[in-house]
């Protein structure tokens, strides 16, 4: 056991940081959602010239093939830097892995590149209004038709749809067969007549997601991913890849946002307030909890080469504290916590972390059934 | 980084767990806590494994081993709700250790260390401490102002308690001598919090089985009740406060061993989530059995008991957040009385 960083990790942390020193771009441009969006998609043109785009990708791909801590330490480095997110994080994080996993080599050839450099962008079209947890239920219909596939239905929360190239999509080609068997994943253009994308207005006010709209979209055949039929097991790896991505930063995030609450608690001499000393501390072991938990699952995953479940776990956690923190923040602002700010935004935004990526309930559900065994509800 | 047991401390944790779960069964749990009584063939036993000196050096006839091996062994004995005076001796040696003489130390540890000459310490800050496993130690640790004072066993006045926790021996103890330990008690009482929290965890891990194993069992409307998600999101929950509790108490032990600046800050938080864990998960467990969990004749209530118990040892949850508050330079808040 050994929670400090071996010499060869503080080195490799020592690169990361002196490279952000040197490339940091400042904040992204507020207001103006077109400005932001070229912002980010340069600041991922300058990470992948250096190298770190694709930090998890093989290097074969043009990645760098860091190991999990690597990459634990780049994901830490990147939040503590406040440093903006690259423009195309959906297609870093899912779309690239699935298509290194499963994908064919004609599939990686044309596609993985374009993703590094934030050329191609892309979005990831599962959810549907009638399939959020129950995603395999999902009604998008796929019907083959010489040589490729028509796409009919509707997407929604769909980030990043109106600025994409391509869509990870999950459609129902097969009707006749039990709803997780009929699902295929397919690559598709979102630059045709028959795909509308509109803006969805969300509680904060913005539109960060979008809904798609498919009249008869044509997908050729080799845009499907893993073979016809195999969608939901593609599905899951873009899932499980989402859920490991995100768990690093996550925690970091956490860190920097509860700091700056203590700062602002002290500031506004509420330090003494019993109430607010225990809700800060306990804020306090939530979030040390989720670093540590995340690094011995880390742990875990290098030793036996599997992630487990405990992802769930982690997700979870992350949405509690988040909410937590914000709602505190509201509250020690007193009434001008709940002006339209920074914190307010925050807080507002923070009631989709139980919700986005998996809902609590459903990653409860993971818990009960893969990590304790209950017998399934269904 | 790594954040695992050694694979020496991987047996260890295998050995002590195929040893008290054999050794502390539930009918002899049970056996011993309804006489209130330990057994002495078990404390010579647990001692011939070396286990009372696992953290003491050996020049003072301990193992030499550290803090992380200490917690594997106090979660390991919390998970069996062991009747034995290991963890109040435990704590008599982290104390004397941190904060004595060399006198003292060589005076009292190597005792402690073999089990022949066993310490106890109170958990608690008052004038008349409660103090677990009074009755046949060598040794006292009682707080004394802000310090610590050894008294010996002879010449100490206990009174037993008859807690709700009849897995453990406690006794009101009062002394009016003694000699003081010379040093600073927060490294040596900061140890004591994290293995407190550790038989915490351990004692979670417990009831969460046992909630586990019979919502796999137990049919109601025709189907196991933990294919309910009423009855299997209250066993996540366990799970995710039982983990919680771990990290931070594994964290808590290796920065002892490690990275001493950060232990008060981890101790603190380790004590104050394991004593939230310990009592959550028991009593939702309870809810879980139902009616029999409700019954004597189940095992559970010597868990829950113990865990309410061993929750306000060191000071309770909402201390130790307290505690956190303080050490994250929130200012103090007015002391009461």
């Amino acid at each position: 056991m050994d929670l400090t960083l071996n010499l060869e990790e503080q080195a490799f942390r020592d690169e990361v940081r002196s490279w952000l020193d040197t490339n940091h771009p400042g904040a992204a441009p507020e207001g103006d959602d077109q400005a932001r969006f070229e912002f980010e998609r340069e600041w991922q043109g300058k990470l992948h010239a250096a190298g770190w785009a694709g930090i998890s990708w093989p290097k074969e791909y043009g990645g760098r093939g860091a190991t999990l801590i690597e990459q634990t330490i780049f994901s830490e480095e990147m939040a503590r830097a406040k440093a903006p997110r690259p423009a195309n994080i959906l297609g870093l994080v899912m779309g690239g892995p699935v298509v290194i996993a499963h994908g064919s080599e004609e599939q990686k050839e044309r596609f993985l590149e374009p993703i590094l450099s934030a050329e191609e962008i892309w979005c990831q079209g599962f959810s549907e209004p009638e399939s959020g947890s129950d995603l395999a239920s999902l009604k998008t219909k796929a019907v083959q038709q010489n040589g490729g596939w028509r796409v009919t239905g509707q997407k929604v929360w769909t980030t990043f749809a109106h600025e994409a190239k391509w869509c990870m999509l999950l459609a129902r080609s097969d009707p006749d067969v039990p709803k997780h068997k009929g699902l295929t994943y397919f690559i598709l253009d979102m630059e045709q007549d028959a795909v509308d994308v509109r803006p969805l207005r969300q509680i904060t006010g913005e539109a960060e997601f979008n809904e798609i709209f498919m009249e008869d979209a044509y997908v050729p055949d080799q845009n499907v991913v893993g073979g016809v039929g195999n969608g939901w097991m593609v599905g899951i790896t873009t899932l499980m890849h989402e859920r490991a991505g995100l768990g690093a930063a996550s925690a970091v995030a956490l860190r920097r946002d509860l700091d700056e609450l203590i700062a602002l608690v002290r500031e506004r001499g509420l330090d003494e307030d019993p109430l607010i000393r225990d809700k800060i501390a306990r804020l306090q072991i939530s979030t040390e909890a989720l670093r540590l938990g995340g690094l011995r699952t880390l742990t875990q995953t290098m030793r036996t080469g599997i992630p487990g479940p405990e992802g769930s776990l982690a997700k979870w956690q992350w949405a509690e504290a988040n909410q937590a923190l914000t709602e505190l923040a509201t509250e020690a602002l007193g009434a001008g916590g709940l002006e339209r700010n920074g914190w307010s935004y925050r807080f507002l935004r923070a009631r989709a972390n139980s919700i986005e990526g998996g809902t609590t309930e459903v990653m409860k559900n993971i818990i009960a059934e893969r990590v304790l065994g209950l017998p399934r509800l269904r | 980084m790594d954040f695992g047991f050694t694979d020496e401390q991987q047996e260890i944790k295998r050995t002590a767990h195929e040893f008290v779960t054999a050794r502390f069964s539930p009918e002899k749990v049970r056996e011993l806590a309804e006489s209130r009584s330990y057994d002495d063939s078990q404390w010579r036993e647990i001692s011939a494994l070396g286990w009372p000196g696992i953290a003491i050096d050996e020049a003072h006839g301990g193992q030499g081993l550290g803090m992380v091996e200490l917690v594997i062994l106090c979660e390991e004995l919390g998970y069996a709700c062991a009747p034995t005076p290991f963890l109040s001796n435990a704590a008599a040696g982290l104390l004397i250790d941190a904060v004595g003489s060399d006198e003292q130390r060589e005076g009292w540890l190597p005792g402690i260390a073999s089990g022949e000459a066993r310490g106890a310490a109170a958990f608690t800050p008052d004038d008349e401490p409660i103090v677990p496993d009074a009755g046949a130690a060598a040794v006292i640790v009682l707080p004394e102002g802000d310090g610590v004072r050894v008294v010996q066993g002879a010449d100490a006045q206990v009174e037993t308690l008859e807690l709700i926790d009849a897995t453990r021996e406690y006794a009101r103890v009062s002394a009016s001598d003694g000699d003081p330990l010379p040093g600073d008690p927060a490294a040596g009482v900061d140890r004591v919090a994290v293995a407190v929290a550790a038989e915490l965890t351990g004692i979670a891990q417990r009831a969460m089985e046992m909630a586990v194993d019979y919502a796999k069992e137990r049919e109601q409307f025709g189907r196991p009740i933990g294919s309910y998600q009423a009855v299997s999101h209250r066993c996540a929950q366990m799970l995710f406060d039982t983990e919680e509790a771990r990290s931070l108490t594994y964290y808590a032990a290796w920065a002892a061993d490690a990275e001493p600046e950060s232990l008060s800050l981890a101790a603190a938080m380790a004590k104050a989530r394991a004593s939230d864990a310990a009592w959550s998960v028991t009593a939702s467990a309870l809810q879980v059995l139902g009616g029999i969990g409700f019954t004597w004749e189940h095992d559970l209530h010597f868990v829950l008991k113990r865990a309410r118990a061993t929750g306000q040892l060191m000071g309770t949850a909402g201390q130790y957040r307290g505690r956190v508050a303080d050490l994250l330079g929130l200012a103090a808040e007015p002391v009461a009385g």
